[in-house]
């Protein structure tokens, strides 16, 4: 099994364990990853706000890239570059006029896109293309007696819905579950918003969000909040510290990629999967994983 | 939020435009897509809300005190300047033209964030990143010829 990756931008900074735990990943299930050549920026929601065009055009450049660097899927892990590679797809479709001008932008730049490189989430390949079964033939160090709050957020499944349910989705449930762990199935919070940039512009409300989750999360009583995003991952973790600073609460959950709990199950050191990079101790996760 | 989106798009119905524009509401929109999967009618509701951000944008009628259209702004020029958002320049450039009190406020995450390596202070330029600036030259000539 080979894909084309697009590991996005935040995989550079501040959710540099996301990359590191997918490769480490991948890498144990056998799944061959090639990184996308000089690929750019995505765009995410803040160039849709500002030049329509110019962001499916922008972001298309990755797809062009991928149709001419080889005939596999485009594995993509966060949920924004997801989304928003996904939407230029549906939009070169149904839209004729978006569809032109991406080509024309394209071709001012001497690249090409016919609208058909398959993007993919690595939720998405892990479930349907190396399959629960599979998965659990590598788990070595069951996660038995480890509360998991799955929390897939926002762009996750949304829009498209191309692999799991827009309101309640169920694949990172069935991944932890093959690892043994106890996954809370009725996180009401699952999909929703942990605030993303807003947290730099409007912190109250995105503070009020992070807390709303956090609160969830308690009253699931989970060791572990895994997400699929590197902004939810940031907000929930990162910002932890000043929810409760805010709020007077005393969180103190430790937030992980999903990638990195998965890795742990299958043995892979926690070195290995960057959690060494969080800023939530995750002590009482390693603790509780049978050496 | 001073609307809600259901009297976002009844004033817009009703041609306030300037009014609709000029609301947080539209700033305070993550794109999570809810109301768009929830919509009966199928109205891609977080896509009438980028459209209303760039009228504001063009038109910069953007709400006082509202720190998101500068963010949105600077993310996109980080994007042209370097084929990728840089993070760390991002947020020096928002803190010094916008919230002087951001990095107070953030100091002890920030400080974490950097001592784990989540904070690379230099960019990375990408091989192509000229081809960005030739993308969107593009597509304005074409606009203008459409005018």
């Amino acid at each position: 099994m080979r894909y084309l990756y697009y590991p996005g931008c935040s995989a550079e900074a501040t959710g540099k364990a996301y990359d590191v735990s997918t490769r480490a990943l991948m890498e144990k299930l056998g799944v061959e990853l090639v990184e996308l050549d000089d690929w750019n920026c995505c765009g995410a929601t803040s160039y849709f706000s500002v030049r329509e065009l110019d962001s499916f055009a922008i972001a298309a450049r990755n797809l062009a890239i991928a149709q001419q660097q080889g005939d596999e899927d485009l594995c993509v892990i966060c949920n924004a570059c997801y989304t928003t590679l996904a939407k230029v797809n549906r939009y070169m479709d149904e839209d004729p006029k978006v569809f032109e001008a991406v080509q024309g932008a394209l071709g001012a730049v001497d690249r090409t896109y016919d609208g058909t490189v398959a993007v993919r989430h690595i939720m998405d390949i892990l479930i349907n293309d190396v399959g629960l079964e599979e998965i659990g033939k590598h788990v070595t160090h069951r996660l038995t007696g480890l509360t998991v709050a799955p929390y897939y957020g926002c762009q996750f499944s949304r829009p498209m819905g191309a692999f799991d349910d827009v309101q309640m989705p169920t694949t990172m449930d069935r991944l932890f579950e093959a690892t043994g762990a106890d996954v809370i199935t009725d996180f009401d919070a699952k999909t929703d918003c942990c605030g993303g940039m807003m947290m730099l512009t409007r912190e109250d409300a995105a503070l009020r969000l992070c807390h709303e989750l956090l609160t969830a999360a308690k009253q699931g009583e989970a060791d572990v909040i895994v997400a699929a995003c590197p902004l939810c991952e940031m907000n929930l973790e990162a910002y932890q510290g000043r929810v409760n600073k805010f709020y007077g609460t005393d969180f103190n959950i430790p937030v992980m990629y999903f990638t990195q709990l998965a890795g742990l199950a299958m043995g892979v050191s926690p070195k290995e999967l960057g959690i060494d990079k969080q800023v939530v101790s995750c002590a009482p996760v390693l603790a509780a994983i049978p050496a | 939020m001073d609307w809600g989106p259901r009297e976002i798009i009844a004033a817009f119905r009703a041609g306030m435009i300037d009014r609709v524009v000029k609301s947080n509401t539209i700033w305070l929109c993550t794109s999570c897509y809810y109301c768009t999967v929830r919509c009966p009618a199928g109205i891609k509701i977080t896509d009438l809300m980028y459209e209303l951000k760039r009228m504001a944008i063009k038109y910069d009628l953007v709400p006082k005190g509202s720190k998101a259209p500068a963010m949105t702004k600077y993310f996109v020029d980080s994007v042209h300047k370097h084929g990728r958002n840089h993070e760390v320049e991002l947020m020096a450039k928002f803190t010094l033209t916008k919230d002087w009190g951001l990095p107070f406020k953030f100091m002890g995450t920030g400080l974490k964030l950097f001592s784990t390596g989540r904070l690379p202070l230099f960019a990375k330029n990408i091989r192509g990143r000229e081809e960005l600036d030739k993308i969107s030259a593009y597509l304005e000539a074409q606009e203008a010829k459409a005018q």
